[in-house]
């Protein structure tokens, strides 16, 4: 109430002054390791180990050329990228129809099922799994990692777009009905076209977090099939021989989960907010 | 004209489909066939697990395929409740971990969601930069900020001699690695919470708070009165959503400790896993499993409780 005289524009400035300072420390806390990741990678390994750490030196490109070319990177890159892509694809065919069969036809003990499939630990699986990929043959090869890393999207697929089925309106297909498609048409001519901005959602998700994952490839993965996070923590082996090697791996395994989100970032929030508000 | 005339044909058919055959006994049964084939596939995937795990812990196996399992009936159970020393530290550290973690993102991230809930410049900008740590690469993350916190020439060493602090050892102390542990936890996550908690702040109507500063209604009273309340359902969702990955967290202290110093940071999570892939005793890790997941359904338990009760 005193402040008012002072001149209500003057309180208004401090407060907005204040507010874009709270922000931008906040930002920084948040950015920060991101920045540090990218800086050292350019530092070779003795300039990362100066202590005090150093902000001004000669950037290299070395710390990159070596993860690329000595620890066939390009060949662990494929090997994620094939995996994310194999499970995505795959999710989507399974996941698909179980979030429309949800949303139109109300199975509400699968939604239930499928929510505690989230509950479970991934370890739980790994232990039955590895027996038994073992005696089938599936351990280092890309059928058993696709299929171990649909434990993840089809859940997440299923769950976020029941949101999105749920929206489409039933007018529209009854109207195709009408016109005589077929219930397995109208999910594939009306349904489906109308959730795209769902897929996306969901689609990014899913490819980040199977890009992501390191406990499955760890355990079920081997020469052959390695993916790009079991690289990048084998560069841990030679601890604080390469520090240089770490930061540079860590900055192009992160480096296109960042691009993604930069690109699709409202749909990518869309879809982290979804799976926690119906929760 | 058209389409009408096509209803009226239509029509009289409806009554009639058992004379057409499989198609249209397909097309009757549709849902089935909508959920079906996922719900085969994690019946397969998942239950199967979900009973050989539950089988697996009445025996005990080092997973050799020259050796059959041994029955030991509860007998791994006994021995988890009965005083297992690894057990019973990997549940101290599990509750301090993921009860103080989910504590502090919780409350940070409810304030950090009243700070952005509001028009200012950038602020598309601000929630993308804000969600990276949730999508960046754990294992990466976690190699990081494991150098960031070496003693020796950490950033985080720099940042305490800098503000004065006394010198810490971080990951490398036994009552330090948890705190340490958990800012990391704290910062990856807070995110997370604080956009799920903007999407429930947004969509509250705003003729209330008119009402309330009419009533003279300070934001602070506001806030605990009426925003809180409000937004309660959507925060304790988030919490939920971030108690069940808290309690799995792997990654990130696997890679950054591995558990360490010595058992220090060894959750329950990565007890299991050493049980399992480091001594191989399939069936003791089995039982462990099996109490891990019942943790985990009580915490959920417990926290719809709080949903419900009061909301």
């Amino acid at each position: 109430m005193t402040g008012q005289s002072a001149g209500p524009g003057r309180g208004r400035r401090a407060r907005r002054a204040s507010f874009y300072c709270a922000l931008f420390l906040v930002l920084v806390v948040f950015i920060f390791p991101f920045f540090w990741m990218a800086f050292n990678s350019f530092k070779t390994h003795e300039k990362i180990l100066e202590y005090p750490p150093a902000f001004v030196f000669t950037p290299t490109l070395d710390n990159f050329k070596n993860v690329l070319v000595q620890s066939h990177a390009v060949q662990y890159t494929w090997n994620s990228v094939l995996i994310a892509f194999g499970s995505l694809g795959v999710g989507m065919v399974l996941g698909l129809p179980a979030a429309y069969g949800i949303a139109r036809y109300g199975h509400r003990t699968l939604a239930l099922g499928i929510l505690v499939c989230r509950m479970i630990p991934g370890i739980s699986f790994l232990v039955p799994w590895f027996i038994v990929f073992r005696a089938l043959g599936l351990l280092d090869t890309y059928t058993g990692l696709v299929i171990a890393h649909l434990v993840i999207t089809v859940p997440l697929i299923t769950w976020i777009m029941i949101g999105f089925f749920e929206e489409v309106p039933v007018e529209l297909e009854e109207a195709a009905r009408i016109d005589g498609c077929s219930r397995a048409g109208v999910f594939l001519r009306i349904a489906l076209p109308l959730v795209r901005p769902g897929l996306v959602s969901a689609g990014i998700l899913a490819l980040i977090f199977t890009w992501n994952s390191f406990l499955f490839p760890l355990i079920l993965a081997g020469v052959k099939t390695k993916t790009l996070p079991v690289l990048v923590y084998s560069f841990m082996t030679f601890d604080y021989l390469d520090l240089g090697g770490v930061y540079a791996a860590s900055t192009l395994v992160t480096l296109p989960v960042i691009v993604m989100v930069l690109l699709v970032q409202r749909q990518f929030i869309r879809g982290l907010t979804l799976g926690g508000v119906k929760g | 004209m058209a389409s009408g005339k096509a209803e009226i044909r239509e029509k009289p058919k409806e009554p009639a489909p058992p004379a057409i055959g499989l198609s249209s006994w397909v097309d009757r049964h549709i849902s089935w066939f909508f959920v079906l084939p996922a719900v085969l596939f994690l019946g397969a995937v998942l239950a199967f697990p979900v009973v050989y795990t539950g089988g697996l812990s009445l025996f005990r196996w080092s997973g050799a395929a020259a050796t059959p399992p041994a029955w030991v009936g509860l007998g791994n159970y006994a021995d988890v409740f009965a005083g297992d020393p690894g057990f019973r530290n990997a549940i101290w550290v599990t509750a301090y971990f993921t009860g103080v973690s989910l504590l502090i993102e919780v409350s940070l991230g409810v304030g950090l969601a009243q700070l952005l809930n509001r028009e200012f410049l950038g602020k598309g900008i601000a929630r993308t930069l804000l969600i990276l740590p949730v999508a960046g690469t754990p294992v990466a993350l976690a190699l990081i900020w494991r150098h960031m916190y070496n003693p020796s020439n950490g950033i985080f060493t720099w940042f305490a001699e800098v503000l004065r602090l006394p010198p810490q050892r971080w990951l490398a102390d036994a009552t330090t690695v948890i705190p340490s542990l958990i800012l990391f936890d704290v910062w990856q996550w807070t995110p997370l919470i604080m956009l799920i908690t903007l999407a429930g702040l947004v969509s509250l109507p705003a003729d209330i708070y008119e009402a309330a500063q009419i009533d003279g209604a300070s934001p602070w009273q506001a806030f605990w009165r009426i925003t809180l309340p409000l937004v309660r359902p959507t925060v304790v969702a988030a919490a939920m959503l971030r108690f069940m990955d808290s309690v799995k967290t792997f990654d990130q202290i696997y890679v950054s400790t591995q558990g360490g110093p010595g058992i220090a940071s060894q959750t329950l999570n990565l007890y299991v896993f050493d049980q399992a892939f480091q001594y191989l005793h399939f069936g003791y890790a089995s039982s462990l499993l099996v109490v891990l997941f019942f943790v985990i359904l009580a915490g959920n338990v417990v926290l719809a409780s709080v949903r419900r009760g009061r909301a």
